[in-house]
């Protein structure tokens, strides 16, 4: 891995401190302080670079205060390259062990290193935490006031902790499902989270496709994407985890490697670019990025059948924008016609709908006040359109903003695009 | 470097608390620039205020130490006039970001300095008024920035520049005092017109706190057009017909064959690729004006070799287009690693000649220059596409901006158009005003800023 001072120097070099990301930023637009702004932090990072700075706690803290959210790369003129910036960062930031902790050490390690690089393991964990959900054990746990046993860090998160399903991805999509007349072969990445707790926008991303004519693979076993290790400055461990991927789908038997994350497609996107160096797996992953596309996206691209099921009574939805879908994938405009080609739906537009919702991966684990501070300005955003539905394509979003409306004592329905477009396709068939 | 720093920052945390003080490398870092190429100078400080009168305690204490002060906004300048010098405390406004009155009585507005320009421009626009100032940063400079650097825009052409808006202004004295400049009156003689001083004073004369703007009544209408050129004298020659036909557009901006494929690769708002040159026009007003306007300047530009003009759909699309150009000169940072904006302007009639000049120093110099800007003004914004790690190039780089400064000043031009003499601008400003205008320019600063406290080192040095 290079480090800030190895890498490229024209990326750096690329951001000409114009200052058009300010306003987009939103930990800028909390402080009002350049270090907390993306031309600032990059300044740092050039300073270290220049050897006018040493990779210190506090650039390391920078770093970690950062959403990497991309909103500023969508705002950027010049081009510059943030993510790669971002992950080159953290990566020396944790090579260099400044924000190094015993605590913080074992978190990363179990989750970085054992639990996300072991789908059958994280399964397993999943099912336990089921069992304790359906188990009454939660509810007891809860009433019995026993939470406030917990760490104080905990105790914060427990009420926020995920319902998860019944059933995962691969007990309720086969390894192979045929549309009645095949078109299109795509492959279907069921990720770790949504393979957990929203099983469901997997299956509904299966029918949607086959209700469009692709014969969909969806491998019951698929290892985590990375990207948790990418923005975590653990490259190693998103190299290893992109070669597994690749090893277990090949690019080059599909017509389209399918996506419905933000966040993770986001990284799948970027394979490419992760394994450029790696003399075995650089064109197999170039062809994986080429044919990366996210459902909604490569729904649009295939003039999907537009459902013709009688509208059950006006429906106003409105559609937040996952960070790493609208500013990573630069994916905007496919979902909102996915919504508007429903029937009965009326999209209403939020303001601020391309900003960070906070969660952010893990940041609201790590940042809590900066994240309940952007959990509640998306709230008030939503609210204000008076919808009853908040669409929303990456689970960490999804269960941001439904905690969010929840403390707000707001019944919205948070869903995935894709699940509206496929409840809209057995209303056809339920006549 | 003062000579107590300790008890100068000991002294700031006292009058603002320290979470207003930044001292520690990783804060103030960031702050070693503004929005201009290759100049950045590391402060003592960085500091916060939130009113005048914390302004004012600032600059008294920084005076006692003997510790200059720069003050700045949301550091997006692009003359260097916000780049601190050697030991400075930055006095940045940023948080002093409120509107504090929209009076629709009198068509003005009062806010804050650190106000961003955007907000202003909505604030009006929410009560049917209008602020017509548009500089390309619009979206985050901050309207102290515009009054200490008089920004121009996109809109100059019909409305002016900021000081043509500034009705009255709060400044903070090189003394501490704290005196307003103007009213709410149309019409003010009383005494000298100080107000228009401290306009473009680049923060040399004094810090300004609140600003008193001016608005007009929003226009009912609006048509942008796009043409498109195959050469560039085409371009010029259309400007002047329009000027000449007795129209003036609101805007009326010229882009060149690199300008536009790199706005394009940015905003995708379907630029013609392949043309040599483009002029984006925009016309407002009554609606039956902006309807006789954009046809007769439709067929202007045909008349004058356009081989496509497009015209907005509607205000959506009008608004992209507007946008797009002002990202021209980020945009343009595409092609090298560094991108050094030029603002010379020449009288309209000297236009086309202008542009060719520039065409001849870039081959000349064997440099790569990318050309926009204002063109109904005669703003030009030559940038120079270059690495300032080539000291080679570097060197040319030098020449050929003495080269344009020698053709802009022959043509009766003037080295800055719109964002200030600063850092970049101030060896040739002497050669454009004459020693005479110069040394009042110096008098008038030690007058009022006897100790030279102020961004010392901008527009001039002081003898």
């Amino acid at each position: 891995m290079k480090t800030l001072a190895e890498m490229d120097y024209s990326v750096l070099q690329q951001c000409m401190h114009c200052g058009m990301c300010l306003p987009t930023c939103p930990t800028y637009v909390e402080t009002k302080e350049e270090r907390n702004s993306p031309r600032g932090r990059i300044s740092l990072m050039r300073a270290i670079a220049d050897g006018e700075l040493d990779v210190t706690k506090a650039f390391g803290e920078e770093m970690y205060y950062c959403l990497g959210c991309l909103a500023c790369t969508s705002a950027c003129p010049a081009d510059v390259n943030y993510a790669e910036l971002f992950e080159t960062a953290r990566a020396e930031v944790e090579k260099k062990g400044v924000l190094a902790s015993p605590k913080r050490d074992a978190i990363r390690w179990f989750a970085l290193r054992l639990i996300f690089t072991r789908p059958r393991l994280l399964r397993f964990v999943g099912r336990l935490l089921w069992l304790w959900q359906v188990s009454g054990g939660q509810t007891a746990f809860r009433k019995l006031g026993l939470t406030r046993l917990l760490p104080k860090n905990l105790r914060r998160l427990e009420p926020q902790a995920p319902a998860v399903r019944a059933k995962f991805s691969h007990q309720l999509i086969r390894a192979v499902e045929k549309p009645a007349a095949m078109k299109r072969r795509v492959a279907v990445l069921t990720g770790c989270v949504q393979d957990l707790v929203f099983s469901d926008v997997n299956r509904a991303t299966g029918d949607v496709l086959l209700a469009n004519g692709c014969e969909v693979h969806t491998p019951p076993v698929q290892p985590c994407c990375g990207s948790l290790h990418a923005h975590n400055g653990d490259m190693e461990s998103a190299r290893e985890l992109a070669r597994r991927q690749l090893d277990l789908i090949d690019p080059t038997n599909f017509d389209a490697i399918i996506s419905n994350a933000g966040g993770c497609g986001s990284h799948f996107r970027h394979y490419d670019h992760l394994l450029a160096d790696d003399a075995k797996y650089a064109e197999r992953a170039a062809e994986w990025s080429r044919k990366l596309r996210d459902v909604s996206e490569y729904l649009v691209e295939i003039d999907f059948r537009k459902p013709s099921a009688p509208a059950r009574g006006a429906c106003a939805v409105t559609y937040h924008e996952s960070c790493h879908l609208c500013h990573g994938q630069k994916v905007s405009k496919q979902p909102r016609e996915i919504l508007k080609a429903i029937p009965g739906v009326e999209l209403r537009e939020c303001g601020e709908a391309t900003w960070c919702c906070g969660s952010a991966g893990i940041y609201n684990i790590t940042q809590p006040e900066t994240s309940s501070w952007l959990q509640d300005r998306k709230v008030e955003h939503l609210r204000a359109t008076g919808a009853v539905v908040v669409a929303t394509a990456n689970p960490g979003c999804h269960l941001q903003i439904e905690n969010g409306l929840r403390a707000a004592g707001d019944k919205a329905e948070v869903v995935h695009p894709v699940v509206l477009l496929a409840r809209a396709y057995r209303e056809e068939l339920q006549g | 470097m003062p000579l107590c720093a300790t008890d100068l920052v000991k002294g700031l945390i006292g009058l603002l608390g320290s979470g207003e003080v930044l001292t520690e490398l990783e804060d103030i870092l960031p702050y070693c620039f503004d929005g201009t190429a290759a100049l950045k100078q590391r402060p003592l400080a960085v500091v916060f205020a939130r009113d005048a009168s914390q302004v004012s305690s600032v600059i008294k204490l920084a005076r006692i130490q003997g510790a200059p002060v720069v003050t700045r906004g949301s550091g997006t300048g692009l003359s260097g006039g916000s780049v601190p010098v050697l030991g400075a405390v930055v006095l940045c406004l940023v948080k002093m970001d409120r509107i504090l009155e929209v009076d629709t009585a009198n068509l003005a507005l009062r806010a804050e300095a650190g106000a961003i320009t955007q907000k202003i421009y909505e604030a009006a626009d929410a009560v049917g008024l209008f602020y017509p100032p548009d500089p390309g940063s619009m979206k985050i400079s901050t309207i102290g920035g515009n009054v200490a650097e008089n920004s121009g825009g996109l809109r100059g052409l019909k409305y002016g520049v900021t000081r043509d808006y500034v009705m009255g202004l709060e400044v903070v004295l090189a003394d501490g005092s704290i005196c307003w400049l103007g009213s709410k009156c149309v019409k003010d003689v009383a005494g000298y017109n100080l107000r228009d001083l401290f306009i473009g004073s680049e923060g040399t004369l004094g810090v300004v706190t609140q600003v008193l703007l001016k608005l007009l009544p929003k226009p009912t209408a609006r048509q942008t057009l796009l043409a498109t050129y195959g050469r560039m004298d085409a371009a010029a020659e259309t400007v002047s017909a329009i000027i000449a036909s007795k129209i003036i557009p609101c805007t009326l901006e010229f882009l060149d064959r690199k300008t536009i494929q790199c706005v394009e690769d940015f905003a995708k708002v379907g630029l013609p690729r392949d043309a040599e040159a483009i002029l984006l026009i925009e016309t407002d007003g009554h609606p039956a004006a902006v309807a006789d306007e954009a046809a007769k300047i439709e067929e202007l530009c045909r008349a004058h070799g356009a081989t496509t003009v497009r015209r907005a759909a509607n205000a959506a699309e009008a608004a992209q287009l507007a946008t797009a150009r002002r990202s021209a000169f980020s945009a343009l940072a595409r092609l090298r690693p560094t991108t050094i904006l030029e603002d010379v302007t020449v009288p309209r009639s000297e236009l086309a000649g202008m542009i060719r000049a520039v065409e001849a120093i870039a081959n000349k110099h064997r440099l790569n220059i990318a050309t926009f800007g204002h063109f109904g003004d005669g703003n030009l914004h030559p940038t120079i596409l270059t690495d300032e790690r080539d000291t080679a190039e570097m060197h040319r780089v030098e020449l050929a901006f003495a080269d344009i400064v020698e053709e802009t000043l022959k043509r009766k031009g003037t080295i800055t158009g719109e964002h200030g003499v600063g850092l970049a601008k101030k060896t040739f400003l002497r050669r454009q005003l004459g020693d005479s205008s110069y040394e009042l320019l110096r008098l008038v600063k030690r007058s009022i800023d006897p100790d030279n406290l102020l961004n010392p080192g901008k527009i001039f040095d002081q003898a």
